[in-house]
């Protein structure tokens, strides 16, 4: 599949990086997760939100799969998160936003193009000094392993069997009996 | 202003009445269709991204930051960001609470009288009693559907009628602490939850999906202020504005002339009205008070949050904390001063003191579960294992909080919002009552845990001046029970509104949420300020008499 944001290089660091962050990462899709976020302004409507009521995967249509138009307002909120205030005035009516894309671009410096080829002591060496960008990758890694597949992460809800969690139960919810005994 | 449980309480009964009513909300709506009210929408799901990594439901703390800082010797804010951000969206913070919905007690409403004053503590009575608000509870009882068990709760103030709806299922950890509780003497219950446990108002009965607290219900079976707002809707005498920041409150002559707001593209209008519902929450209330140019020196004063005191065990078995709503059982035990307790307030320089409601609780979300191990090849043995899901159980205590003139809600001086105007400001410091109670009943409650064969206990507080913020524990209270910021009283030299919730200053401004608290008792605040708002909206439309608009 062709990526939203990430060339393939860059896509290739983040994949091996998010491995040596939560093993598995790899096989749930968690880089096309995060390509996902960085690229949302590539689709419409744009990746933010996933739709409602219900995924499919207990009963009901698959509403997650159609994701919620933007307002405006919603919009300037998003595309300054991924894109940074860039000198747009409207973006900055509390000074200069650094967007994500950015960071991730720099992160995905500061663990250079070799990262894939190294052995994983030495990519964890990398990770932890860089501590910040490490900590923005974890947050989202966790998110690409765990959060609803549409998201791009969480591949055929592996994340979520290898932790034995249904995930989204709706319609069918749990019975009382599943809620009250052990 | 404001379509959370205060508004939309206000405007079923306004036009009840046959009044017309427009709802301005600055969120956006996902709740119901405005073309045709009985038809809901279908955008709530079980999505942990979308409602809570990415403000689904607003604000969106970069458009609507809110700044904090703890004294002045912070500066003008020492934070900026999701400040104890509730829901802006149609329905407010009732979309996404959980709803613990319990009455407070007869002596809640007369703490000063009752246990007498605390130093550097601005404690008063309410000018009303509870057998004063009893139809009202009853009512909003009603309106919302609350399912509980009458009888259950031995510490709770006298009642006209049972619950409409009886208790939802238990969780099975509730089961293990509420034994563990009774052991010890004390008196656990089911919660009184505003979740349906059976059909009622058209709606169906809550299925235990477990993404209660901070989602929105996908099949609608919450109490959220769906039905008060589609009746209001259905009368064609309500018009419902989402997408709309109402500015400013005109007045003229010591009287409300109406509202400018700004709407979706940016457009500031002006609309006319006699009289104006104040409903936008205890923070942003004050704001849109301050922002109006209203001078009285109470508004923003008194803010309060409940202190919590998270006491939590880890457990040897799985509990499941992800399956049903997200807490069914509660004890009152530790609002009620006994000599123990008493013992350590004196010991700590008190007269008294009291702690609040304790939730009986786990942590049921996966996401945010994995972002607390650290990264490496242990983390998938960490998720397997849920020492901090699956495996614990516990309590969260909603501590009461004493008013202070100190803390308060006003205007930051520099930080705006998109549309310009300046960001409500919160500064906030404990009273060293919440800090020796919160030492006392953490004590209690791990007692509690150790009768569940805990393998680890822990407690924490929120807020905690000792963490960062950004930190889910910081100097900032993550308690969504906000409460204060126009008190209400008889006297305009002390209080902000009336006993009818009306501005002292500007009778026509009627606020109807919890800014008229006058204490903050250790109950959640939904179900008083929902009674509070019909009782407020019964007086302005004629069914109880208020005395006289001067
Ligand atoms: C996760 C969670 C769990 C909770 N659990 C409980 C619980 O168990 N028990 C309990 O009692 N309480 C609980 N609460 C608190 C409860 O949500 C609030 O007490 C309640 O929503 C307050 O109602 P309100 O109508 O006063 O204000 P809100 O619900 O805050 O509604 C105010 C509305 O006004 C709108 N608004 C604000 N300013 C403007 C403006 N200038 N122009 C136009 N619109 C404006 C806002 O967008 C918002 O929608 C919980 C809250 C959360 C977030
Ligand atoms: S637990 Fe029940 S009330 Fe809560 S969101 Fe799920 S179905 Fe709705």
């Amino acid at each position: 599949m062709p990526h939203l944001f990430f060339a393939d290089d860059d896509y290739a660091v983040i994949e091996a990086a998010c491995e040596r962050l939560i093993p598995g990462a790899t096989d749930a899709g968690v880089a096309d997760y995060i390509d996902g976020l960085l690229g949302a302004f590539s689709t419409e409507p744009p990746r933010i939100w996933a739709g409602g009521p219900f995924s499919g995967r207990h009963g009901g249509d698959a509403g997650f799969a159609s994701f919620i138009p933007l307002t405006r307002m919603d919009e300037l909120a998003w595309r300054t998160r991924i894109e940074g205030s860039g000198g747009i005035p409207e973006r900055e009516f509390n000074g200069p936003v650094v967007g994500l894309q950015e960071r991730y671009c720099e992160g995905i410096a500061a663990l250079r193009g070799d990262f894939t080829t190294r052995d994983p002591d030495e990519q964890d060496a990398r990770l932890h000094s860089h501590p910040d960008f490490t900590a923005l990758l974890y947050e989202h890694a966790c998110e690409g392993m765990y959060g609803a597949p549409e998201y791009g992460g969480n591949r055929s809800s592996s994340g979520w069997r290898a932790i034995d969690f249904e995930g989204d139960v709706q319609p069918l919810g749990y019975t009382d009996a599943e809620v009250s005994r052990p | 202003m404001g379509s959370g449980p205060g508004g939309s309480a206000a405007a079923d009964v306004l036009t009840a009445a046959g009044w017309s009513v427009v709802i301005f909300e600055k969120g956006r709506n996902h709740l119901l269709d405005l073309a045709d009210p009985s038809r809901l929408k279908g955008d709530y799901s079980n999505d942990e991204i979308k409602f809570t990594v990415r403000h689904f439901l607003g604000p969106d703390p970069f458009l609507e930051p809110r700044t904090f800082r703890r004294n002045q010797s912070d500066g003008d804010h020492a934070f900026v960001g999701d400040v104890n951000n509730v829901p802006s969206t149609v329905g407010g913070g009732g979309v996404h609470a959980d709803g613990k919905l319990p009455r407070f007690r007869e002596d809640d409403f007369h703490m000063h009288s009752e246990h007498g004053p605390i130093d550097a503590a601005a404690l008063a009575d309410w000018p009303l009693t509870y057998d004063d608000l009893e139809p009202f509870y009853a009512e909003a009882e009603r309106l919302v559907g609350v399912a509980g068990d009458a009888g259950a709760n031995p510490f709770a103030a006298p009642r006209s009628g049972p619950y409409p709806m009886p208790p939802g299922a238990p969780m099975y950890g509730a089961t293990l602490s509420a034994g563990a509780a009774q052991r010890l003497g004390y008196h656990p219950y089911p919660a009184p939850t505003g979740a349906n446990s059976v059909p009622y108002g058209g709606r169906p009965a809550c299925n235990n999906c477990g993404f209660c607290a901070f989602y929105g219900c996908p099949i609608h079976a919450k109490g959220d202020p769906l039905a008060p707002l589609q009746r209001a809707l259905l009368t064609g005498r309500a018009e419902l504005r989402p997408e709309t920041f109402v500015s400013k409150i005109n007045v003229n002559n010591g009287m409300a002339t109406g509202v400018d707001y700004v709407d979706t593209h940016g457009a500031t209008h002006t609309e006319t009205a006699r009289h104006v519902v104040l409903a936008a929450g205890a923070v942003e209330t004050p704001r849109l008070l301050l922002l109006s140019g209203l001078e009285h020196p109470l508004i923003g004063r008194h803010l309060m949050f409940h202190f919590q005191t998270l006491a939590m065990a880890g457990l040897r078995e799985r509990v499941h904390p992800h399956r049903g709503r997200s807490v069914t059982h509660v004890h009152d035990d530790h609002l009620v001063p006994d000599e123990r307790s008493q013992r350590a307030a004196h010991d700590a320089g008190l007269p008294w003191f009291r702690g609040g409601m304790v939730e009986h609780c786990g942590a049921s979300a996966p996401i945010q579960e994995a972002k607390l191990y650290p990264w490496g090849n242990a983390h998938a043995r960490s998720m397997r294992e849920s020492p901090l899901r699956e495996r614990m159980w516990g309590f969260t205590m909603q501590g009461e909080d004493l008013p202070q003139w100190t803390n308060r809600v006003d205007l930051d001086p520099t930080v705006r919002d998109v549309r310009g105007f300046p960001v409500a400001r919160i500064t906030y410091d404990s009273h060293r009552f919440e800090l020796a109670a919160s030492a006392h009943y953490g004590e209690r409650l791990t007692e509690i845990l150790h009768g569940m064969d805990a393998e680890w206990t822990v407690t924490t507080t929120s807020p905690d001046a000792s963490f960062p913020y950004g930190d889910f524990i910081s100097p900032i209270p993550q308690s969504k029970h906000v409460m204060g910021t126009a008190r209400m009283g008889a006297d305009p030299s002390t209080s902000v509104v009336d006993p009818y919730g009306r501005l002292h200053d500007v009778p026509n401004i009627v606020v109807a949420d919890s800014s008229v608290f006058v204490t903050s008792s250790g109950y959640g605040p939904t179900l008083t300020l929902v009674a509070l708002a019909l009782r407020a909206a019964r007086a302005l439309a004629g069914g109880e008499t208020p005395p006289a608009i001067e």
